[in-house]
This record gives structure tokens, sequence and C-alpha cells, in this order.
């Protein structure tokens, strides 16, 4: 009787609609004393009622074999929303995928109940209900991690732009202070404030200081020489200053070439170079006392 | 046929390119620079490619092409106006344009011109320059 499989237990929970919530939510509250810190519960109520009713929704579509089908979308994006609401207000995977699996117990009883005289049927709608809840579980969780991945990905980018401010440090004079490790996607976001800087201000120089990059090897000098090429092209010129003595070595052993580059030991001294080729020059006052 | 138009402001030329360049017009240039600059004798060039937004390899190498020529012919090149994005690109393809002069702005430009013409037209006895 291939129409029970279809109707079975979508048909059970809408019957039973009222008594299986209040069971689950009795269930999620034993469950996760935890959570009442986290969540509201008129919150909580209205995910469990939405959830329910998205099932009852998609069951009667007659879609039961797996969850990615068209008629479960509205049930996915409802995951989807708790999940990243969960992974905000601080829960563990586990506690969000419990969510789900906690449905669980008060279906599988309402079933029994129903079918208690029907072994086969009941055992085929056990079946289809646990791989379905299964389903949304590991939705459920990857949905979490994906809602935590967006977090870490915002925050890296926020902390790209941060760690590379391009500084005015005197008439047509720029200082790009580098801080931490020179990769490619990095050098992209420094060539590319650095010439838009370039661009803004109309500068002659710029001072990248590396004083605050923790080794250099030849991937990052090929991104210092790409960045210093690229300021040349615009028509300005690059000083590269705070080399290290024991990065002048480990450049010197890599056999990388800065002859076209002015490189000076710290950022003061490549100041006074700038200031040199704009036409400034800082002198010292002599004061009274 | 679409050309572009290359000024002369007293012993300098200034070239302007204000559409997006493809291979033919690019040609078209190099060989109506050259002429230019043989004819009027100019001792510097001004390229603005300050409305140029996209590059590829063959307009960068013909950037450092027209400047050696014109070196060839005693005439200083220089590239002014570059936008950032272009830059990135020619780094990014590997040219550097080794030899070819660049300026942010045209003003820095002519100046870079003027000062480069003052050099070398102390080492040399003909008087063309205008004043």
């Amino acid at each position: 009787m291939p129409a029970t499989t279809s109707v079975g237990f979508g048909e059970i929970l809408k019957k039973n609609r009222e008594a299986i919530l209040s069971d689950w939510a009795r269930e999620l509250s034993s469950m996760l004393s935890r959570q009442k810190d986290l969540i509201r519960e008129s919150e909580l109520k209205n995910q469990c009622a939405d959830f329910v009713e998205q099932i009852i929704r998609a069951t009667q579509a007659g879609e039961v074999s797996n969850i990615q089908g068209p008629a479960w979308s509205g049930l996915r994006e409802l995951l989807g929303k708790i999940s990243a609401s969960r992974a905000l207000q601080g829960f563990s995977p586990t506690e969000t995928a419990t969510f789900v699996f906690s449905f669980k117990k008060p279906l599988f009883t309402k079933l029994r109940e129903e079918f208690v005289r029907e072994p086969d049927v009941l055992f085929r709608e056990l079946w289809t209900a646990s791989m379905l809840l299964d389903e949304m579980g590991l939705y459920t969780a990857e949905m979490f991690q994906k809602s935590r991945e967006s977090v870490i990905n915002r925050q890296q980018k926020e902390m790209l732009e941060l760690s590379t401010p391009v500084v005015k440090l005197f008439d047509k004079v720029l200082a790009l202070p580098l801080i931490g490790t020179l990769d490619s996607a990095r050098t992209q976001t420094v060539m590319e404030s650095l010439l838009k800087e370039i661009v803004d201000s109309g500068s002659e120089i710029a001072i990248l200081d590396i004083t605050g990059v923790p080794t250099v090897d030849t991937v990052v000098a090929q991104h210092l020489i790409k960045t210093v090429t690229a300021a040349r092209l615009m028509g300005a010129e690059c000083i590269i200053s705070g080399i290290r003595p024991q990065i002048a070595q480990t450049i010197v052993h890599l056999g990388i070439s800065l002859t076209d580059v002015i490189t000076k030991a710290t950022l003061a001294d490549a100041i006074e170079v700038a200031l040199d080729k704009t036409g400034f020059e800082i002198t010292q006052v002599a004061r009274q006392n | 046929m679409e050309r572009i138009p290359i000024l002369r402001m007293g012993e300098f030329l200034l070239v302007t390119i204000q559409v997006d360049m493809h291979d033919r017009l690019a040609m078209t240039l190099q060989e109506d620079l050259t002429r230019k600059i043989s004819e009027t004798g100019a001792r510097g060039v001004m390229i603005d490619i300050s409305g140029l937004e996209i590059v590829d390899s063959f307009i960068g190498r013909m950037m450092s092409h027209i400047s050696s020529m014109a070196r060839i012919l005693d005439a200083t090149t220089v590239v002014v106006g570059m936008q950032p994005a272009v830059a990135i690109t020619l780094v990014e393809l590997g040219l550097s344009l080794k030899g070819v002069h660049t300026a942010l702005t045209v003003e820095r430009g002519v100046k870079y011109l003027e000062e480069s013409a003052q050099k070398r037209g102390r080492g040399r006895t003909n008087g063309r320059r205008a004043h």
C-alpha cells in the first residue's frame, strides 16, 4: 500500500500536532537545560511550531525520500535560519542538532500509538521519519558551520583592512607600515590601497616599512617587488625600510635582487630620504634654555 | 581610420589616449609617433594614459617599444596618469616597463621632460630651444 507511505507520519503529525508539540517542548527543556539562558521560550516555541508546520506541508507534497527536493525548501530555509541564529546565540553544534533530533521521541511515540496493530507499517514509517530527521540534523549542523565560517570570513576581511593602513606622512610622502606575513591576498589589498592613495593624494614617494613582517622569503620579496613596480608605473617612487639584519642576510642568501629599490634600515632614514627627494629638510631649532 | 592625435607642444609631443587601445590602433600610433618625432625633432614625448582602463600584454609591450624607439630618435618618453588597476595588471603580467619613465600627473611629466631636456641641452650646441 504505497499510499500510506506518502501520507503516513505526516498525517499523524497533522492530527496530533498540539500533543506532539507539547511533548516536544517538554523533551527539549529536559534535554537542554542550558538553552533557557540563551533563548527565549516563546522564540523556541515559535520555531518548534514552524518546524512542524513545514514538515506537514512537505510531506503533503508527497516527497519523503530526501530533504533536498523542492518540497522541502521551506523547511531548509527555516533550518538555515535557526542554525544561523543558534550560532550567533552561542549554542554548540551538538545543541543545535539536538533541536532536530529531540523531535524523534515525541513523534515516534505517537507513531507507535497509531500503528500498534501494524508492525510493518510502523517500521516503515519509523524508518522514513528517522532518515528524514537524521538528514535534517546533519543539514542543521552543516548550516551551523557555514554561518560560523561566514563570521570567520568577515572577521578575516576586517583584519585585512585593519592591517593595511596607508598613512600620509608629509606632503607627497606616504607610509605603509606592514605588519604580519604578506600573502598574495594581502599584497593585493596593500597594492590596491597604496595605489589608490597615491592617486588621491598625488604623492611622489611611498615608504614600505616592513619592521612588522616577521620573515621575508622569496614569495614575500616577490610581492614587495610587485608593489614597488606597480607604484613606479604610477609615477611614484618606493622606499623599503625597516629591514632587520637577519632579513638582510636572508634576502642575500635567497639571491633576491633589490637593486632597483631604495632600501633603508629604519623608518627614520627612509623619511629623511623622502624629504630630501621632495625638497624638504628637517632642522633642529636652537632653543633658548 | 581611427587614429590617436599627436599634439605638438613646443619641443615636446603630447599623446593622449582616451579610448581603449586595440592592436591595430597601437601599431598606427607607433608609426605615427616615430614619424612625427623625426619630422619635428621633438626632444620629449608625453603619453597620457589616464583614460586607459584596459591593458593587455601587447599594449604593455607597445609602450616600452615606443619608449625605446623614441630614445633611439633622441627623445625622452614619459608615461603619465596610469590608473591603479592598469599598474596592477601590468605587474601581474610581468611587465615592469623598465626604461620607461612614469609620472603621476601631466604637470609632473612636463617638469620631468623639461629637466631632462635641459640636462641634455647643456651637452648639445644647437639652439633649437625656443627661449
